[in-house]
């Protein structure tokens, strides 16, 4: 009997206490940086995709929702041809992101993605592309890569020695 | 204004007020349930979430109307009806003031008591027409519930009675011009709190349509709008039962002078509505068994306990 009277009283009291509703649209609750929100492609230092279309996304992805097409550009370059991401039926895991060799695929800290028409959550390269280099600034794959590209030989990377001759290695 | 006009006016009054009370109660009762759980409750829809209320019931009246084709028809339509007619005839012999009351009953308390008893055939009735297994439970609940609780609502307010020397609830008030009846009266006021609580099937009291077992208990088949007599019903019967507790233990509309009556009256029973709430938010519902065996082990025995003990007194005093 105390004990329920305790209740009510205690009960009572929090009539007086903050109430902990973040009224949404109005207020944003807070989202961690590394919230798996929104899928992204990001670009390099130099504004180029980061993108080398090794389709490690889509074979990782539990759900097959990424689908893309690797083709090369005249320097040798790859990059997906496109680049759709199915919205409706992504699940945010991150493995997506966890696979990527080149920080090219990312997820953010945004869900409202909310649309009225299915065929609307069918991203395309043009919606998910991002002109900034999100979470891995500075990161460029072909600078620090030993693969030779146009415009770039191979032992001119980062951090890469110029390429042993073999002739002068004598016995 | 005419005497038969005047009554029309009061009664009228009484209706609308009473049912929009009621409908007031779901936005009040959702805010206040907010309010102790630390969040807002309906916020949204015009100033303060009010219009929430018209919300509801532009969606209660565009719901499907649907009678399971298993239901005996008749009963199944009847029973909603029940608790709302028992509920607002009960309204009939409140005093809100001195000269405000639809009717002045010199057995108004036996008349409460009796309309309140009344709407066990509602719930019954619901459950027993359903023809649905939880429906049935939830209804055999309620009868056994109201029923055990009914004997000492009745028994509690026996003491009320012996001290103003009358069942006329004009006179219980005026019996209490100089102590209010929750003084000498505490016990009784105790379990009758306590009764009422389980009269109207309220949380902690609310076997017959616990969700967590038993799906919505007496009205899992209805919907629509004879839901929404059953919701309306049982909110105009926290308002009467908080009414009750007014007038009998609390003095009705007595009060300090230049507030009138009708306000002393509607203060007071604001806050048994929202004590009635608080009980909701605050109190987890027992077991059958235990609602059972408080009742008949604790309740009872206090009741009577408190009837020879106002009856020895009232004899010792002479």
């Amino acid at each position: 009997m105390i004990s329920i009277l305790k209740a009510l009283w205690r009960v009572f009291l929090h009539a007086f206490h903050k109430r902990e509703t973040i009224q949404y649209p109005e207020q944003k609750a807070y989202l961690p940086p590394r919230w798996r929100g929104r899928i992204v492609l990001t670009r390099d230092p130099d504004g180029e995709e980061r993108c080398v279309a090794c389709y490690l996304c889509a074979v990782v992805c539990p759900v097959e929702c990424i689908s893309l097409q690797a083709t090369e550009d005249d320097s040798g370059r790859r990059y997906p041809e496109f680049f759709r991401i199915n919205f409706s039926r992504c699940i945010f895991c991150g493995l997506c992101e966890d696979a990527c060799p080149t920080y090219a695929i990312q997820l953010t800290p945004d869900f409202e993605m909310a649309e009225y028409n299915r065929q609307n959550l069918v991203y395309e390269k043009e919606d998910l592309l991002i002109s900034g280099q999100g979470k891995y600034p500075g990161y460029n794959f072909y600078r620090v890569a030993g693969l030779a590209i146009g415009g770039k030989d191979k032992g001119q990377a980062e951090n890469e020695l110029p390429p042993v001759d073999l002739r002068s290695l004598n016995p | 204004m005419s005497e038969p006009l005047l009554s029309i006016v009061i009664v009228l009054g009484v209706l609308i007020v009473m049912l929009s009370i009621a409908a007031g109660l779901i936005w009040l009762e959702r805010r206040l349930l907010g309010l102790w759980q630390d969040r807002y409750g309906p916020n949204r829809v015009g100033p303060f979430g009010l219009l929430q209320v018209l919300a509801d019931v532009i969606k209660i009246f565009s719901k499907e109307d649907w009678i399971p084709p298993f239901a005996d028809k008749t009963v199944f339509l009847l029973a909603p009806t029940i608790v709302m007619i028992c509920v607002l005839t009960s309204f009939a012999i409140v005093p809100f003031a001195p000269g405000i009351s639809v009717v002045d009953l010199n057995i108004g308390l036996l008349f409460f008591l009796a309309l309140s008893s009344m709407g066990v055939y509602s719930v019954v009735l619901a459950g027993w027409s359903s023809n649905n297994k939880y429906a049935l439970i939830g209804s055999l609940r309620a009868a056994a519930q109201m029923l055990s609780y009914e004997v000492f609502m009745g028994l509690s307010l026996m003491g009320v009675v012996l001290i103003s020397g009358s069942f006329d609830l004009r006179e219980i008030v005026l019996a209490q011009t100089r102590l209010w009846n929750v003084i000498p009266q505490f016990l009784g006021f105790i379990v009758f709190l306590i009764a009422g609580v389980a009269e109207v099937r309220r949380l902690p009291f609310d076997l017959p349509e616990s969700e967590s077992s038993l799906v919505a208990g007496y009205h899992t088949e209805y919907s629509g709008m004879k839901f929404g007599m059953f919701f309306v019903g049982e909110y105009l019967g926290v308002t009467l039962m908080s009414a009750m507790i007014v007038t009998l233990f609390f003095g009705g509309w007595l009060g300090p002078a230049p507030i009138p009556g009708v306000i002393w009256f509607a203060i007071k029973t604001f806050i048994f509505i929202c004590f009635f709430i608080l009980l909701r938010a605050a109190l987890p519902r027992p077991r059958p068994d235990q609602l059972m065996s408080f009742g008949w082990k604790v309740m009872l025995p206090l009741a009577l306990l408190n009837l020879v003990l106002t009856g020895g007194i009232m004899l010792a005093l002479g």
